[in-house]
């Protein structure tokens, strides 16, 4: 299965639905990075609102595509995080150092819309 | 009690170890953040098998005290083994470049803890989770 990436004007949303393994991983990873590219993309949503479980490979493989959005000169939100999955990732001692996250996919766009404005600037 | 069996060989196995860790959880009755701490734990051992043995399993079991019920995970794997096991429980601390961020992370996710390795043998780690 694949992760399925939306276009909304200049903004890529990826909503993370299923339980996903390494390879699903690493091919979304290539994907939204092909995009990026292709689509002059500057803003990308994660939204993990029906992911449960994240272990250290996933979380490791979301902060390093978020950096490496960065360096095609884009801005990544991860959003929709549950309770559960930040009790899990911290007691796990995974911070996801400066990744950028919001409660919602609303507040997430609202947050996004700002970053793109600052690398205009 | 019955125990399920997860063999582990490569990394589709990690999900269905994880899948049914989450399910034994749930029908056992722990909470959402404890199911998500089980699965997570499953999936953190069921990788390290991969990355430093190759291969292994990954057993649970539901465990029972005098007042409480739980679940027993252990990862068993014949692997190198393990030299410097305080070195491996320390945070921070991974042979594989941050993936699988090891040992600690489960020792904290879980209730108890414990681990036997010998070079050249294998390791063995079990785990277990009590309901609240």
């Amino acid at each position: 299965m694949k992760i399925p990436i939306l276009k909304i004007k200049n903004c890529l949303i990826a909503s993370i639905q299923f339980e996903v393994d390494d390879r699903t991983v690493m091919e979304f990873q290539d994907n939204l990075l092909e995009r990026i590219r292709e689509e002059d993309i500057r803003g990308i949503i994660i939204d993990l609102t029906s992911v449960d479980i994240i272990d250290s490979f996933i979380a490791k493989s979301i902060a390093d595509v978020t950096k490496m959005a960065r360096l095609l000169g884009a801005r990544v939100v991860i959003t929709g995080m549950k309770p559960a999955l930040a009790i899990t990732l911290v007691e796990l001692g995974i911070t996801l150092g400066d990744i950028k996250t919001a409660l919602n996919l609303e507040r997430g766009l609202a947050r996004l819309e700002k970053m793109i404005e600052e690398i205009d600037r | 009690m019955d125990e399920i069996i997860i063999k582990i060989r490569n990394e589709w196995d990690i999900v269905a170890a994880r899948q049914e860790g989450r399910q034994l959880a749930k029908e056992l009755g722990f909470g959402e953040v404890d199911q998500a701490r089980i699965a997570t734990s499953i999936s953190e051992l069921a990788r390290n098998i991969i990355l430093y043995a190759g291969e292994g399993e990954i057993i649970l079991q539901t465990i029972q005290n005098n007042t409480k019920e739980g679940i027993k995970v252990r990862a068993i794997d014949h692997g190198p083994g393990i030299k410097d096991i305080t070195l491996a429980l320390s945070d921070g601390y991974t042979t594989s470049n941050g993936l699988g961020s090891g040992l600690p992370g489960v020792k904290r996710l879980m209730d108890e803890f414990s681990i036997a390795s010998k070079v050249g043998e294998g390791t063995i780690v079990e785990t277990r989770k009590w309901k609240r």
